[in-house]
């Protein structure tokens, strides 16, 4: 078998291994919260009696562990399950909501990624001058304002008091592309202004690491313009730390965009997860985590194997 | 000026003048722009509803986990979605009489223990089929069977039989009850085809708006039923229900012109709202009250001195005018407010350090501080009024001490177990059900524990009585029952407060529920 996709099936394996273990954790970790689903919907009109029915109902009053080896059987053969609280088909719901996260997570990508990468270029090229200084001043402002607080200023300046978007982002099947990213526009860019800082100072520290080498010299002796030596020979051997920032990124765009969601009204994954939680819906918890689990695993693959691929003496072991 | 004014309000009834001209004209005679956006919705209003237009609700209390089956409804915006595809047999119009919808005829008999409804004829379901009295009597069999998880099941324990007599639905109960219209007004019981006992959650019914989309967390929308029997509602093409729980992005999207409606507005901001030109702020005052409950069975409780000296030594007017910056009204010490039918006032207690301070050395309590459990689940802003209390207790020599508690699990741990602590009732639509619910001796939520059995025979009286005079004379003793003696210490009636566009024509400050008692949607227009 080929050194790499023996690695790659090795990875996939542990990466199942550990998806396991993700929910065994979130299954604890929801166990010993106080109350449970019975008592969250039933609320201050709670009864002993009414709380008593509802927990037959849910299945409450079996015991925790055979409540969850019930949910593995069932995610093994891809059965999510249903809700307990609404009992409606939990692939169903969470399907809608998936597309709609990661549609946001791909646009912040899209924009986000190749900016900071070039924002990262340009404060190489001009390093300890003006514009590397405003790149780094700027970038690192937005990361250490929170996401909120950056929403709503542009909800107000942008949306209330200019007009140019909706304050909510509301999107649905009917929309065209067009309507879609107009809608989704000012998430998108409180996204980008969060995830930028770290991956343009990624690339920025890591290019600058490479241009210390004595290949970078020759290319400068050569004659060739530094930008030209910086896309030809730095930032191809700085590849793999860039790219691993970006999937750890590409990760939090995903499952860490709750508090977005919340402000735009966006109706994707986090706000699904978190109505959930507040529920104690343990099923929707479970297939909600373990998808966070899997995309955050498969990504962090995704960049080890381009580390691999990019460094040749890992390419060709001996 | 006067003439000139009324003239262009004319014109603008009789709609030859928009609203930018009738503000052009206004101004030039000198009136400010608040006044002439004012005087130009009357003049729209007086022209009546006109036809069609998208309407938006930007609301809070919708979950991913919502369904549309009318027995699971909780929170705001299942409310408000029951409303746009359903309607009840009756309902409580703002001056807290009953308004007949699918009934046509309501009638008691004399011992007020067998009920009538003559079901309106022509009332057609979304799903084609007619609606008859069958309809009527299985809705209500599912509501209140064994297996009901119904909101309204409670309501619905009296009923002994219920039969169907040509286009009659006839209930009987287990004891004479004057108040029942009133329990078939409750939310829950959306009359639905074969009472919904197919499919519960299929959205299907008669109301004045024809379910389109469902999507629980996300947004409802609805369309105008062309079929529906009441020209007076329906104004709008489309209505839709947006969840909006945050209440900053709420607010942002009222005033952006994204939704025409948002409720639960903050009083905090509901100043600076009003400012806006395009929109208004409006309050009305329900039957909801924030409360401190004391259980009158335990120590130091039981004492009604000393719960006496507590009702003096809280400062109702700072209450309303801090924690409600004056969007609500000082309780009195009794569930029990203007909002509900057959009420009379009782003499407002105020607060009198020195009267405390007497009737707390007369209660002969130790001294040991007073534990007052609170927690910011308990009520918008329970905590700073707590902190009010204490101080205003301070003034009077009595020893109060603040236990917050965590909010999750506030309502299983604290309220209706430990005998002193904060809480809120969102009201109910009559005396007797706001009384049976809370303060009969086998109520469930006797949060007080209050356990008179003088009360609970004045309770059953009053719920016989047919005379509308005889029953306002025994509700009023019994508020001044618990005005004196009870465990309820009800500082403030908290307003419904809604953000409206201009646009928004027709909206009615109506105090027996939120949001027009969810009629919204099918009472307003929106101007052309």
């Amino acid at each position: 078998m080929h050194p790499i996709l023996k690695l790659v099936l090795q990875r996939i394996a542990l990466g199942i291994l550990l998806l396991f273990a993700a929910s065994a954790m979130i299954f604890g970790l929801t166990e010993a919260l106080p109350g449970d689903a019975a008592q969250a919907v039933l609320g201050q009109g709670a009864t002993e009696e009414a709380l008593a029915n509802l927990r037959r109902e849910m299945g409450l009053d079996q015991p925790a562990i055979t409540r969850y080896f019930q949910w593995l059987g069932g995610i093994v053969q891809g059965d999510l399950g249903t809700s307990i609280t609404n009992r409606l088909d939990i692939a169903t719901s969470i399907s809608n909501r998936l597309g709609n996260t990661l549609f946001l997570a791909f646009w912040a990508a899209v924009f986000s990624v190749p900016l900071a990468i070039f924002l990262g270029l340009l404060a190489v090229r001009y390093q300890n001058r003006w514009p590397d200084k405003v790149i780094s001043g700027a970038t690192l402002a937005t990361i250490s304002i929170p996401e909120f607080l950056i929403g709503y200023v542009l909800v107000y300046f942008i949306a209330v008091q200019l007009g140019w978007f909706a304050p909510l982002a509301l999107i649905s099947d009917s929309m065209s592309l067009g309507q879609k990213l107009h809608a989704i526009a000012l998430p998108v860019i409180v996204l980008t202004m969060v995830v930028l800082a770290h991956m343009m100072r990624m690339t920025r520290a890591a290019i600058l690491n490479v241009m210390q080498s004595a290949y970078i010299e020759t290319a400068e002796l050569k004659g060739l313009s530094t930008f030209n030596v910086i896309r030809k020979h730095a930032f191809p051997n700085a590849i793999a730390p860039i790219v691993t920032v970006v999937m750890l990124n590409l990760a939090y765009l995903v499952v860490g965009v709750v508090v977005v969601e919340v402000v735009f009204v966006y109706p994707g994954m986090g706000q699904y997860l978190v109505d959930a939680v507040v529920k104690r819906d343990v099923p929707v918890v479970l297939a909600c985590g373990v998808i966070f689990a899997g995309i955050y695993i498969s990504l962090n693959l995704i960049a080890d194997l381009v580390s691999i691929l990019a460094n040749p003496r890992l390419r060709h072991p001996k | 000026m006067k003439d000139q004014l009324d003239y262009y309000a004319g014109r603008v009834t009789a709609g030859k003048m928009s609203r930018r001209e009738f503000m052009g004209k206004a101004a030039a005679l000198g009136v400010s722009a608040a006044v002439a956006s004012t005087m130009f919705a009357d003049a729209v209003q007086a022209a009546g509803p006109t036809k069609g237009g998208d309407l938006k609700l930007g609301s809070i209390g919708g979950e991913s986990t919502n369904s549309l089956d009318p027995a699971l409804a909780a929170s705001q915006v299942p409310y408000a979605n029951l409303y746009h595809f359903g309607e009840t047999l009756v309902e409580v119009a703002p001056d807290g009489s009953i308004e007949n919808r699918v009934a046509e005829e309501v009638e008691a008999s004399a011992d007020a223990k067998t009920w009538r409804f003559k079901i309106r004829s022509g009332i057609e379901f979304h799903n084609g089929k007619t609606l008859t009295a069958e309809d009527v009597m299985r809705t209500i069999e599912r509501h209140s069977n064994e297996e009901s998880q119904s909101g309204a099941l409670g309501l619905l324990r009296a009923i002994e039989s219920m039969r169907v007599d040509g286009n009659v639905f006839e209930v009987t109960l287990d004891g004479p009850n004057a108040d029942l219209p009133y329990y078939f007004a409750d939310y829950h019981l959306m009359i639905q085809p074969d009472g919904g006992f197919d499919n519960p959650a299929a959205g299907i019914g008669s109301g004045p708006y024809i379910t389109e989309l469902d999507e629980p967390g996300v947004r409802h929308l609805f369309r105008r039923n062309p079929n529906y029997w009441d020209s007076n509602r329906g104004h709008v093409e489309t209505s839709e229900v947006i969840v909006i729980n945050d209440a900053t992005a709420r607010m942002a999207a009222l005033q952006s012109g994204q939704v025409h409606v948002a409720n639960r507005v903050d009083p905090k901001v509901a100043a600076l709202l009003n400012r806006a030109p395009n929109l208004t702020v409006r309050n009305a005052s329900g039957p909801g009250h924030y409360v401190f409950i004391m259980h009158v069975d335990t120590e130091p409780f039981d004492k009604n001195e000393l719960r006496l000296a507590l009702k003096y030594a809280i400062d109702r007017e700072e209450m309303v005018d801090k924690i409600l910056r004056g969007f609500g009204s000082v309780g009195n010490d009794t569930p029990i407010n203007a909002a509900y039918p057959l009420y009379t006032e009782i003499e407002q207690r105020a607060y009198d350090p020195e009267k405390a301070a007497e009737h707390y050395a007369k209660s002969g309590h130790d001294g040991s501080p007073i534990i007052l459990r609170v927690s910011d689940v308990a009520f918008p802003g329970a905590v700073e009024a707590a902190q009010l209390f204490q101080q205003t207790a301070q003034a009077a020599g009595i020893p109060l001490e603040l236990k917050r508690e965590p909010g999750d699990g506030y309502w299983s741990e604290v309220w209706n177990n430990q005998p002193f602590c904060a809480s809120y009732w969102g009201g109910r639509a009559t005396q007797d059900q706001m009384y049976s619910t809370a303060y009969l001796s086998t109520a469930d939520w006797n949060d007080t524990r209050w356990k008179r059995e003088d009360f609970d025979k004045m309770l059953l009286a009053a719920r016989a009585e047919l005379d509308p005079a005889k029953r306002k004379a025994i509700y009023a003793d019994m508020g001044q029952m618990m005005h004196n003696e009870g465990g309820l210490i009800a500082p403030m009636f908290n307003d419904f407060v809604n953000g409206v566009n201009t646009a928004v024509q027709g909206w009615i400050d109506d105090p027996t529920g939120d949001m027009m008692s969810g009629t919204y949607s099918s009472k307003v227009w929106l101007a052309s």
